[in-house]
């Protein structure tokens, strides 16, 4: 009896900080914020419950043509990401040997050693009208005049994949190292090309690879702040800045707790029919 | 058409930075045989077969398969299939999928495939299989498969990695006897390549032993065992007693080697030994006759007195090592396997005696070269 409720208080002990964690930060600002998102302001300090903040995003255009844009935007992101690391990645897990891909995955992971706003700023010293790129093809003599590469949906796309790149190489590292040689080889031998090896043996191999690669990716470029504020300029409107805009500007908590609740269900959604389309499972996945 | 070998091989060499793996090799394979590449583990046959399977290019020479030159042909071109040595199944594909992966590739329709995968199948003992997963077989049921997705495309070659390493040794056995069978049935040619003596002697129609990039011997196992060419064949196929000696004298096609234990015996003339010449003696322990009474072998050119010292009981293969009264020699002798000395002790003393021609003999290697 003594040696269970011992038991007891050890495992209570054991759980306590994930519990609080899970707890305080996640699940109670949540609901907090969703009793507030259901909350309608009619006077000063006057509140009635009701749907007029989630009815509110559907009536004004610019919301949910900034909630689209966000979502495909996103996406696009996510699959350009994809695209550009998976050769990475292969080259690394596959092609190097010891500590050439030591350093090369170091030299991945470099970058993440200085703030997101540092990176940003990195590419506006690049990007901007007097900037490097700039000031390069006029010495070159093919342009006449400074352009400005700043400020449009391509900017914003090139800061956010640069953002995303190592949360795909890592995952897709992972899952191609244990991607045995001779499985591409007896693809090969067995009267197979590059491109079938490709499709029938490596990528079904990486799936849970690519699948948690681009859920992560995913979720961080939908919820980025950074990079499209600074990179995209007024023109390329994020989500995100129009939720900050609802806390932060207009003090509408309400308007803005709404928002933050249909970003929610829009990630969530798109993660599950990736899931199903990859026929994947999320506790494969996440792995 | 038909004479033309199945594999050729002419001079290939293969170097890895200064280092030789292959070294000038040539041989060839006639059609329908079992041919098997016998070496110890870098000895560079590994090399040597993912050439011929176009996985690594020769530096020197030239790989000819039915009588078309492989130099320069990538490895899905080539009419070579392989069964790797981890098996290389795809976890991914069904055995059915597996099976079919090499026909989907030639653009064979579906039907078509199904029904040659079907027939393949059973044919490896595997009719039903064809729906499950990869991880859902065995470890015989898997080389089967691995066997049978290879054999279904109908290749010239089928190259053969140490497949049966990682099966336990009941189910080797079991496997060895199956591929012989299986090759003897579809008459394809198999290269085999092993480390292990006795899957290389029972499966072969030939053998090549391999060692430090260059064959050895090429020949059949009796060939190998019985009359080996080389100190190294000697030495790695079968078990042996060797001793290192000089030769004393040649008389009358015969040596008489003084060993460095101190004992004196007679061999017959291999190559060219002379008095004085340091020398190998190989003496496999199964031709050395072993008796309680001097009379059981009074008619042996070798003949000496020993005891007992230690006694290894292994059914059919069992052994007694028997330290010579006249000299430091220690031999191992083959008990026969009529149970004639089964009480037999450790302690007691036996009459050891062997033929001059039953030994093999070879120069000792020069001072300072390896091997």
């Amino acid at each position: 009896m003594n040696q269970r409720s011992g038991f007891r208080v050890g495992l209570f002990l054991l759980l306590a900080p994930g519990v609080l964690w899970l707890g305080l930060l996640i699940v109670l600002p949540h609901a907090e914020l969703f009793l507030v998102s259901l909350r309608e302001r009619v006077a000063p300090r006057v509140y009635e419950s009701g749907l007029t903040n989630y009815l509110e995003f559907f009536i004004e255009p610019l919301y949910w043509n900034t909630f689209l844009r966000t979502a495909t935007y996103s996406v696009m992101a996510t699959a350009l990401t994809l695209l550009i690391a998976f050769p990475v990645a292969y080259y690394i897990a596959k092609m190097l040997r010891g500590r050439p891909k030591n350093i090369l995955f170091l030299l991945c992971l470099l970058p993440f050693w200085v703030s997101e706003l540092v990176r940003a700023l990195g590419w506006i010293i690049l990007l901007r009208e007097t900037g490097v790129v700039s000031t390069f093809l006029q010495t070159l003599g093919l342009v006449d005049a400074p352009v400005e590469f700043l400020y449009n949906d391509a900017a914003m796309l090139v800061g956010l994949i640069y953002t995303s790149m190592l949360f795909m190489v890592i995952p897709l590292v992972g899952a191609l190292d244990t991607l045995d040689d001779s499985l591409i080889e007896a693809g090969y031998n067995l009267g197979g090309n590059g491109f079938v090896v490709l499709r029938e043996i490596v990528i079904p191999h990486a799936m849970p690879g690519i699948v948690s690669g681009c859920i992560v990716v995913f979720m961080l470029t939908l919820g980025n702040y950074v990079t499209p504020t600074l990179l995209g300029g007024k023109d390329s409107l994020w989500f995100t800045e129009q939720i900050y805009n609802q806390f932060i500007l207009r003090f509408n908590w309400e308007q803005g707790s709404a928002f933050g609740f249909l970003l929610l269900a829009l990630s969530s959604f798109i993660v599950w029919a990736g899931l199903k389309l990859s026929r994947q499972s999320l506790g494969k996945v996440m792995t | 058409m038909t004479d033309l070998p199945d594999l050729e091989v002419r001079n290939v060499t293969k170097r890895f930075g200064p280092y030789t793996a292959v070294d000038r090799i040539s041989f060839s394979i006639p059609r329908g045989s079992f041919f098997s590449i016998l070496g110890p583990s870098g000895c560079g046959k590994t090399t040597l077969m993912r050439m011929i399977a176009g996985f690594t290019e020769p530096d020197e020479g030239e790989i000819v398969i039915r009588g078309k030159s492989m130099n320069g042909v990538p490895p899905n071109k080539r009419p070579a299939s392989m069964v790797f040595q981890h098996l290389a199944l795809f976890p991914m594909m069904s055995v059915a999928e597996n099976v079919g992966y090499g026909l989907r590739r030639q653009g064979i329709a579906k039907p078509q495939i199904a029904e040659r995968v079907a027939g393949i199948l059973e044919r490896v003992g595997l009719p039903d299989a064809g729906g499950k997963s990869i991880d859902q077989l065995s470890g015989g049921q898997k080389q089967r498969v691995a066997i049978a997705r290879c054999l279904v495309l109908d290749p010239d070659l089928l190259l053969l990695d140490e497949p049966l390493g990682a099966l336990d040794l009941k189910l080797r056995e079991h496997m060895k006897i199956e591929l012989k069978q299986l090759q003897a049935e579809i008459g394809t040619t198999f290269v085999y390549i092993t480390h292990d003596q006795s899957e290389a002697l029972v499966m072969s129609d030939r053998i090549a032993v391999m060692n430090q990039g260059q064959f050895e011997q090429i020949g059949a196992g009796q060939e190998l065992y019985y009359n080996p060419d080389t100190r190294f064949v000697a030495g790695f196929v079968g078990n042996s007693n060797r001793w290192p000696g000089r030769v004393e004298a040649v008389d009358n096609g015969t040596l008489r080697v003084l060993t460095d234990d101190g004992l004196n015996c007679q061999v017959s003339v291999t190559g060219q030994a002379s008095a004085g010449a340091a020398v190998e003696v190989f003496l496999r322990p199964e031709v050395v006759a072993i008796s309680r009474e001097a009379e059981g072998v009074s008619d042996m050119a070798n003949r000496l007195r020993g005891s007992v010292r230690n006694l290894l009981f292994d059914g059919a293969n069992s052994t007694a090592y028997v330290a010579d009264q006249g000299s430091k020699a220690v031999f191992a002798v083959a008990l026969p396997q009529t149970g004639r000395l089964a009480d037999l002790k450790p302690g007691q003393e036996v009459h050891l005696g062997w033929d001059a021609a039953q030994a093999n003999c070879f120069l000792a290697p020069q001072p300072g070269a390896n091997g």
